[in-house]
């Protein structure tokens, strides 16, 4: 049953990078907000978000990207989106998130933008 | 020769946890219809999104409800009929938003509703007074 959802954290140069895995749906939506909540909660706001291994998401899981991102900015963090595929892309795209989200092609790139404040938007 | 058409129907316990077995279900629905993988996606997702809001929202979480999913498959299209018999809701339009209007829609179930307007060709609510609501939402095929 395609369900299984895992979110992995470590760190890299003091960004904290949360690897998903799976299926992310109202189901599992909370996992992950958990998991962002736990950071911004302890004052690390620099997140990378690897989504290589993230086969599909709904309004669930694009809601907590949408919920905690001015939070994020506002203390001076960002939340960036590393190595979406296309199939998962199309989703992000449809309410706009490429305007609004530093999207980028991998981990490296979104650790490279944290260390020369590259591509946050307005 | 015309195509017959074909029903297909799926009724699960209203929980998150079964929305899997809906998106599984859809996608072999849009399989048979001969969708692309891209496709397959979008409408596992369509389905996905207004299942969630009736779990979410017409029936407030409780799991002793029931979704009622039917897929009707015929050569020009795919319907697919999402019966609740929970609270009724009111569509409304679909406008281009701000980060902000985004961020509030997305605790009433706006955010899949627009999802679900950009994929299907066409997306229609009845609410039956005291019997049910219905939400068919139609995806023509390109032949």
């Amino acid at each position: 049953m395609p369900n299984a959802f895992t979110v992995l954290r470590s760190e890299q140069n003091r960004v904290v990078v949360l690897t998903l895995d799976g299926y992310l749906d109202a189901h599992t939506a909370p996992q992950f907000e958990k998991a962002i909540q736990d950071e911004h909660a302890g004052g690390r706001n620099q997140i990378a978000v690897d989504c290589q291994h993230l086969t599909y998401i709904s309004s669930a899981g694009l809601g907590v990207f949408m919920s905690f991102i001015e939070e994020i900015r506002a203390a001076g963090g960002d939340i960036k989106l590393a190595g979406i595929v296309p199939k998962v892309y199309q989703v992000f795209e449809v309410l706009g998130f490429p305007a609004l989200f530093d999207i980028v092609d991998d981990v490296p790139t979104a650790l490279h933008h944290f260390a020369e404040g590259i591509g946050t938007p307005e | 020769m015309a195509e017959l058409e074909k029903t297909f129907a799926l009724h699960v316990p209203s929980s998150t946890e079964n929305l899997a077995m809906i998106r599984d279900f859809v996608s072999k629905i849009g399989a048979m219809a001969g969708l692309d993988e891209r496709e397959v996606m979008k409408l596992e997702l369509a389905v996905d999104e207004a299942c969630a809001n009736v779990i979410e929202h017409a029936y407030g979480m409780d799991n002793s409800k029931e979704v009622k999913v039917r897929a009707v498959l015929d050569a020009d299209k795919i319907q697919i009929d999402i019966v609740d018999t929970g609270q009724s809701f009111n569509p409304g339009g679909v406008r281009q938003l701000n980060l902000e209007e985004l961020v509030a829609q997305r605790k009433n179930g706006g955010l899949g509703l627009r999802l679900i307007k950009s994929i299907m060709d066409d997306v229609h609510y009845q609410i039956v007074p005291g019997e049910k609501n219905e939400l068919r939402m139609i995806k023509r095929l390109k032949r």
